[in-house]
């Protein structure tokens, strides 16, 4: 028989800890699943262990995670690292693939708090080695204390891209050159959601602070990127680029990307769920109620992965839907539920407030949104923009029709990269919204596993099965 | 050959150091490494080359998304390179071209 629990959590960054840690203190059963080997999420990651990285180069946010991680110890808490979800059924079954075996357990309630994944920034050369998401570069710096040489290019766009290079330069990196993609209208469009941002000006300091250690260190900092290219034969060798009316190149072995962050929807598209085109952060938001609630009764979202909100946004909607959770299950009462959830929203909402300035001051460019014909956008397939554009002359009107043509999005990453791009890319040859275009259809198992994992499914009792049979 | 990819390490984590096996080569990695960083830290830029073109790849985004870090592992192919961590003896193997089949590659 599988497994039975009151609430799962798919996802330990601020989230799922943060869900797991309240719903637990409210006597649920929880499990908490993550395919990483500790807790902590992408914010947090390799909290599990100290080091001069953790000490000296990533800055004062990293320490604070130590708080969400130490909320897990409790008796009501297990935790499945190493694990990774594959499949998550409106029935609220959870299959699970942990060291080369399958299992299943089946939950009241479940959170999902996969978070978030870089946006694709694809220009043409973005496939060679040595050119990698910034985000990868962190991970690198946060799990194997690897930082790059002497002369690796930043290029892009957004507070994670500054975060990156600001934490290079805390741990001795000479960064060869920042190249700033965004486009310089932004501010402008920015200031009218600037008193808005004021609410929450904490965020404005840490990051005035991270762009002027920046301008202080004296790191070629080129603005208004354009015509970006990765340029070398197997490898990266230079980035060639154009700023200010002139043209660059600037030698490079690593070259890394960033415009933002966008939410995993691998799970919420998996299960059919709605999903609203976000017109601001370019993206799309699987929808839910004031509780992160689902259409399916049972099912939340919290965090990243309903919508970039960063961190605390993140804890504070994982104790919002475990409140939620714990009253449906009888463990607090309609109005202890209530009670608990105001100090949450409040919190919620200054966190938010930042949110419309930086999503409209780091809008990313279109450029790299909707890029040139010659550039490849699905990485699997080698699928480049010209091609989708050629599909959409001959008819097709959306993602799951290209498929058919060239297969974008049916390689082994499953349009994760690309989903946005080829949306976008359609979209504006149609000329119209992505909305209207819409998105890959996407069908379990969200990760592949091998015919030998599934042979170790757990089947349902036997006994049970034999008396369905009679009955 | 490791073909001068520059990744320095900053400090080593606590725990030692592991041999893995890449290519017939030994590489030294730190314990708790995944093996996509190990590669990375040793040099190793390119990890396989693509079904379709035939053309180099190396790990892209280090968190699971993106399946350019696929190797085969210990004889299994098509493995997630960021995704596994390093144990002493692992045999890594680049991956040239065609997959073999695993369930979950998307459909039309
Ligand atoms: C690469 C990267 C680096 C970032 N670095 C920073 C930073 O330094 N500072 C900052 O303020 N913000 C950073 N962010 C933004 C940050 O992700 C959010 O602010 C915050 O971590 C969101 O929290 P979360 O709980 O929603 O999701 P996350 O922290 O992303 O946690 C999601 C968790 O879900 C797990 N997961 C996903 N899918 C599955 C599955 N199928 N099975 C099992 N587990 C799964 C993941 O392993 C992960 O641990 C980063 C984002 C990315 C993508
Ligand atoms: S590097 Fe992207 S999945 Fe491993």
């Amino acid at each position: 028989m599988p497994e039975r629990t009151d609430l799962v959590v798919i996802g330990a960054g601020p989230a799922g800890m943060a869900a797991a840690a309240c719903a637990a203190q409210r006597d649920l059963r929880v499990l908490l699943i993550d395919e990483q080997p500790a807790a902590g999420g992408q914010i947090y990651r390799g909290l599990d262990y100290t080091d001069r990285v953790k000490l000296e180069v990533l800055g004062p946010d990293y320490p604070r995670g130590r708080e969400l991680l130490d909320g897990l110890a409790q008796p009501g808490i297990r935790c499945l690292p190493e694990s990774t979800v594959w499949q998550v059924t409106r029935e609220r079954e959870v299959f699970i693939s942990r060291n080369g075996e399958a299992d299943v357990v089946v939950a009241d309630r479940i959170v999902l708090a996969t978070g978030a994944m870089e946006r694709a920034m694809p220009f043409p050369g973005w496939t060679r080695a040595g050119v990698m998401n910034a985000g990868a570069g962190q991970i690198l710096l946060k799990g194997s204390a690897l930082i790059p040489d002497d002369n690796a290019v930043l290029a892009g766009s957004g507070p994670l891209l500054y975060l990156l290079a600001w934490q290079y330069l805390q741990a001795g990196v000479k960064v060869g050159a920042i190249l700033e993609t965004t486009p310089r209208s932004n501010l402008i469009q920015a200031m009218v959601h600037l008193p808005g941002a004021l609410r929450a000006n904490a965020y404005l300091r840490k990051g005035i602070g991270l762009l002027r250690a920046i301008r202080r260190s004296r790191v070629p900092h080129f603005r208004g990127v354009t015509a970006l290219r990765a340029l070398g034969s197997a490898q990266v060798e230079s980035v060639a680029f154009e700023s200010g009316g002139n043209a660059h190149a600037l030698p490079c072995s690593i070259l890394l990307l960033h415009q933002g962050v966008v939410p995993n929807v691998q799970i919420t598209r998996s299960l059919g769920l709605e999903h609203d085109w976000a017109p601001l952060p370019r993206c799309w938001h699987p929808r839910v109620s004031a509780w992160g609630e689902t259409a399916i009764e049972g099912i939340y979202v919290a965090g990243d992965g309903g919508g970039i909100g960063g961190a605390e946004v993140a804890a504070q909607q994982g104790r919002l839907a475990a409140l939620h959770a714990a009253q449906h299950l009888g463990a607090i009462s309609v109005q202890e539920c209530e009670s608990q959830a105001r100090p949450v929203r409040r919190h919620l909402a200054y966190h938010l407030a930042v949110r419309s300035f930086l999503d409209t001051l780091y809008s990313p460019a279109r450029e790299y949104l909707c890029p040139s014909n010659e550039t490849i956008i699905c990485r699997c397939e080698e699928v480049t923009a010209g091609s989708v554009r050629e599909y959409v002359r001959l008819g097709c009107l959306g993602p799951n029709q290209t498929k058919a043509f060239g297969r974008p999005g049916m390689g082994p990453c499953q349009g994760r990269l690309c989903g946005l791009t080829v949306s976008e890319v359609i979209a504006g040859a149609r000329g119209v919204s992505p909305a209207e275009v819409g998105y890959y259809r996407v069908r379990p198992p969200i990760k592949p596993i091998t015919l030998g994992e599934l042979a170790t499914l757990p089947l349902p009792d036997e006994q049970q099965l034999e008396a369905q049979d009679i009955g | 050959m490791p073909n001068g990819l520059s990744f320095n390490r900053l400090s080593e984590r606590p725990g030692g150091t592991v041999t893995i096996c890449f290519e017939g080569q030994p590489v030294t990695a730190q314990d708790g490494d995944t093996v996509a960083a190990a590669l990375l830290a040793a040099g190793y830029a390119v990890t396989r080359t693509t079904p379709v073109h035939g053309v180099p790849r190396g790990p892209f985004c280090m968190m699971g998304v993106c399946f350019d870090c696929l190797l085969e592992i210990d004889g299994r192919a098509n493995r997630q390179g960021c995704m596994v961590r390093v144990t002493e003896g692992l045999q890594v193997r680049r991956m040239a071209g065609a997959r073999s089949a695993s369930i979950g590659e998307a459909d039309a």
